[in-house]
């Protein structure tokens, strides 16, 4: 396979070749990271294991099934709803003669920062029983719509929330490909589907499955979005323990059976991109050819449409109405500045310091696989699959008693914040380094560098797009991020987020609208920025 | 009468209440004066208990003036709660930070952070949350004139905690399908078959499950399962909270909903007059009826008692609970206070004789609602 694979073209197919012993910094610094990761877990069985009665008679009651049983499905439509709306957008923005592509690439990724309890309720009341369409269709005879609530509506939501993921990853992984192999395809004879087929989505699986494997953590670990749709997941189960009878034990047994359901993802996600081939792209980043859509153009068009309709006009609009209605009222609505500024320094600087920790653990897991490397990621994985409340908790038990000093600061904030969000910004930097290779780098290091040099000089500039999607996924996850705001800030911290659930939960919609409004277009123009600087100059 | 007050409570935090209490007093006197100013036309709350002699307080010469910093924990929304914590600080000095989160959650935040805890006062949303931070003997005893300020039935038998405001449950109903007299009068009546598929509730939501706790302990549990089993019969449409029930009632998918009594009135004040969702009060005792209060407490571990006391007493001020009254529609606890003219007073409706602190053992509520099939 090495040697055919070899002849078809600049890029290298799996490098197979001993596997250098990591430095024994980089090993460090990834267990300190792993060790943070996996802190929550620590909280989680202290609690656990003070469970008052029959702990297993209560993981094994039927209700306690139903809601696992219930999750594991909800994890795997999600998982098939991200991939099937993510991956066709991802290849139409960069590969194909898409009208408006850049547009579409915005307006497609802009969901990401609205938080899925203001999706939800938008659709609610849009798509609800009486909701605005069945009052569109009622004079048409439509007597009832398909029912909202319970598990269709959770999948829909939270699909629509997170494809950003998928499409983000895919996105990557399709702009630092290296178009030749297509190309090599296509003179050998294949046709342009088949090219799809046999080549290029087995190269962008292992970024599929990266970005579905977030999608997938960010669906088990929502609240928001369950608990207006009426769906019993465990996310939501956890929660009812917290605010229901305040028992933290129990809650915390529930949590560590999410965790077991996260672990086994992360597993899955592990095993296809080890089966994947692993594309290198030679490092050069030719662009590859616009692919003509012909025929298929407006449909491609109105597929895009229909998504940026469902995640994003819908939740906007009802932002929209919020806002006129509580006007019309006399209601005074605005911002405070402050809250911009808090929203956009922490989740600025979550995203550089989670880079920044991403990469020594891609590194690690990309060049140099084994046991522990893999241990660690995971480990970095499954922190995120946990519900915001259970994290904040936990980093309160342990700040308070081991680092009383940092407690309810901006550093302890924006340290668990990089810490939680770290898998969003390591999928694509380890996707990406496992495409470079690692040939480039050694190319530099024969002609005098030393591994550190060779690594900026070479990998970096390579690794930059990754940089920035990881980052700027980061940043749009921080800024609508609530629980941990709310109980780990420091005291008086507010946030656009914050704003938004204080007048929400009080009923008052007109003053949320306001601050959703202006944290729509804060994402917005966070990811004009972020596809300027990613795509490659033609 | 503070040394009384302390040799009954025998805590070295209620001795320290106690015997700062005349200096606070004063202070607080001002400070109330103060509020009257700024409210306008209201006037000068009274002195919500009779001034102590100053010779009461032997143990301090010089009794701690009402000021330094305050943190707040509060399950109340900075929309709900906010201008009267401005107003206790331009009245006071008292410089106060405030965390605002779900009451749930800062609960469960204060049992985490154990001695630890920053927060001098919680304020909750329910009873039931003051109870579980009272349980783990995180709350310090109030002094009897704050506690005496409120009727017996809004405050912790215990003196731990004290309502500031009152939430009923009512059946609010969309006045273009029904009429208020068409309703029954008591909440266990809408098992009958006729509300089959009209009605809407929240059982996964905290007041809801209060409301079942209460009829637990009021009616025995017997009671409360035929009840549930029986607007189970009916099909009702179930929501996440009080609000998504008052939009399915103004969207017309539901003719009445268990909630609380504030939410249409918000909802109507936000989307005006012609708001089609109206509140159908459960009067005379009827364990529908339940009325469940916002309240606050001192934490044992607080740093600055004098200033943590003195706001609670300032949210039971007579101008704070008109406050309560106006802006946030629930009900004044402090007598001589009048609630909003749309409520049924609170005498007539005669909230079941409970301890609102058992509201926090919902244990027994949770199984019965899975043994139904409800959660």
């Amino acid at each position: 396979m090495t040697a055919a694979a070899g002849r078809l073209g600049t890029g290298v197919l799996r490098r197979r070749r001993a596997v250098a012993r990591p430095p024994l910094g980089l090993v460090a610094v990834g267990l300190v990271i792993g060790v943070l990761a996996v802190t929550p877990l620590a909280y989680l069985v202290i609690r656990a294991l003070e469970v008052e009665g029959d702990a297993l008679a209560f993981v094994l009651r039927p209700r306690t099934v139903g809601v696992v049983a219930g999750t594991v499905a909800l994890g795997a439509l999600v998982a098939i709803g991200t991939v099937a709306v993510g991956v066709p957008i991802a290849w139409l923005t960069t590969r194909t003669d898409l009208p408006g592509r850049r547009l579409w690439a915005m307006l497609t990724i802009v969901p990401l920062a609205i938080p899925s309890y203001v999706t939800a309720f938008a659709f609610v009341a849009a798509f609800g029983p009486r909701g605005a369409l069945h009052g569109l269709l009622a004079p048409f005879g439509v007597e009832r719509l398909p029912d909202v609530y319970g598990l269709p509506g959770a999948v829909l939501v939270l699909s629509l929330a997170a494809y950003p993921y998928v499409l983000l990853a895919t996105r990557a992984a399709l702009l630092r490909s290296d178009p030749s192999i297509e190309e090599a395809a296509r003179l050998l004879g294949d046709r342009r589907r088949d090219v799809l087929r046999r080549v290029t989505i087995p190269i962008l699986l292992p970024a599929i499955a990266a970005g579905a494997l977030l999608a997938v953590l960010y669906a088990l670990s929502d609240f928001g979005a369950v608990s207006l749709l009426q769906f019993d997941s465990l996310a939501r189960a956890v929660h009812l323990q917290y605010r229901a009878s305040f028992d933290r034990s129990l809650a915390a047994i529930l949590a560590l059976m999410l965790v077991g359901l996260s672990l086994l993802v992360a597993l899955a996600e592990g095993r296809i991109r080890r089966r994947a081939a692993a594309f290198a792209a030679g490092g050069r980043r030719r662009p590859a050819s616009v692919i003509a859509l012909g025929r298929l153009r407006w449909p491609a068009v109105a597929f895009c449409a229909g998504v940026v309709g469902l995640a994003l006009v819908v939740p906007a609009a009802t932002i929209g109405w919020w806002l006129v209605r509580g006007v019309a009222q006399g209601e005074v609505v605005g911002v405070v500045a402050a809250d911009v500024a808090a929203s956009f320094g922490v989740g600025a600087t979550a995203a550089v310091v989670a880079v920044g920790l991403a990469v020594p653990v891609a590194v690690l897991a990309a060049r140099h696989p084994s046991a522990l490397s893999r241990t660690i990621a995971r480990l970095v994985d499954v922190g995120y699959g946990l519900p915001g409340i259970v994290v904040a908790l936990a980093v309160v038990f342990l700040a308070t008693r081991l680092l009383p000093a940092l407690y309810q600061t901006l550093a302890l904030l924006v340290a668990a914040y990089a810490i939680r969000f770290l898998p969003l910004a390591m999928g694509t930097i380890r996707a990406t380094l496992v495409g470079i290779g690692t040939g480039l780098e050694e190319a530099g290091r024969t002609l005098g560098d030393t591994p550190t040099d060779a690594f900026r000089r070479v990998t970096v500039p390579l690794l930059r797009p990754a940089l920035l999607a990881g980052g700027a996924l980061v940043f749009l996850t921080v800024v609508k991020e609530l629980p941990m705001a709310l109980l780990l800030g420091p005291i008086g911290f507010e946030t656009l987020a914050t704003e938004i659930w204080d007048a929400a939960s009080a009923g008052f919609y007109a003053r949320a609208a306001a601050p959703a409004a202006v944290l729509l277009v804060l994402s917005a123009a966070t990811v004009a920025l972020l596809l300027r600087a990613e795509e490659p100059a033609r | 009468m503070s040394r009384l007050l302390a040799a009954r409570l025998g805590s070295p935090l209620a001795a320290r209440l106690a015997a700062i209490q005349s200096a606070r007093l004063a202070a607080f006197l001002a400070a109330a004066l103060l509020v009257g100013a700024c409210g306008g036309a209201a006037s000068p709350s009274p002195s919500p208990s009779p001034m102590p002699s100053a010779s009461s307080a032997p143990a301090t010469p010089r009794p701690a003036p009402i000021e330094g910093t305050l943190t707040v924990y509060s399950g109340r929304s900075e929309s709900l709660v906010g201008p009267l914590i401005e107003r206790f600080e331009a009245a006071t000095g008292v410089d106060v930070e405030v965390k605002y989160g779900d009451t749930a959650e800062l609960a469960s935040t204060i049992l985490e952070e154990g001695t630890a805890s920053p927060a001098d006062v919680y304020v909750a949303q329910d009873a039931g949350a003051l109870g579980a931070v009272a349980s783990e003997g995180r709350l310090a005893m109030l002094p009897s004139h704050v506690l005496d300020r409120v009727d017996a039935r809004f405050r912790s038998p215990d003196g731990e905690w004290v309502g500031i405001s009152g939430r009923a449950r009512v059946a609010a109903f969309d006045s273009r399908a029904v009429a208020d007299p068409d309703l029954p009068d008591s909440i266990l009546d809408f098992t009958d078959p006729s509300w089959k598929g009209r009605l809407g509730w929240a059982p996964t939501n905290g007041s809801f499950q209060a409301f079942v706790t209460a009829l637990r302990i009021v009616e025995g549990d017997d009671t409360a399962r035929a009840w549930l089993e029986g607007i189970k019969a009916n099909e009702p449409k179930a929501y996440e909270g009080n609000d998504a029930i008052i939009a399915a009632l103004a969207a017309g998918e539901i003719e009445v909903g268990f909630v609380n009594h504030y939410y249409a009135l918000r909802q109507a004040a936000e989307q005006g007059p012609r708001f089609p969702v109206e509140n159908h009060f459960f009067t005379g005792g009827d364990p529908g009826g339940l009325v469940n209060v916002a309240g606050a407490g001192v934490l044992t571990t607080s740093a600055n008692p004098t200033a943590a006391l003195a706001l609670i007493e300032f949210l039971l001020s007579d101008d704070a609970q008109a406050y309560f009254a106006d802006e946030t529609y629930e009900y004044p606890l402090v007598a001589g206070v009048e609630a909003d003219d749309r409520l049924e007073p609170l005498d007539e409706i005669e909230s079941p004789d409970i301890d609102l602190s058992d509201l926090a053992d919902l244990r027994g509520t949770l199984d019965l609602l899975s043994e139904v099939g409800i959660l």
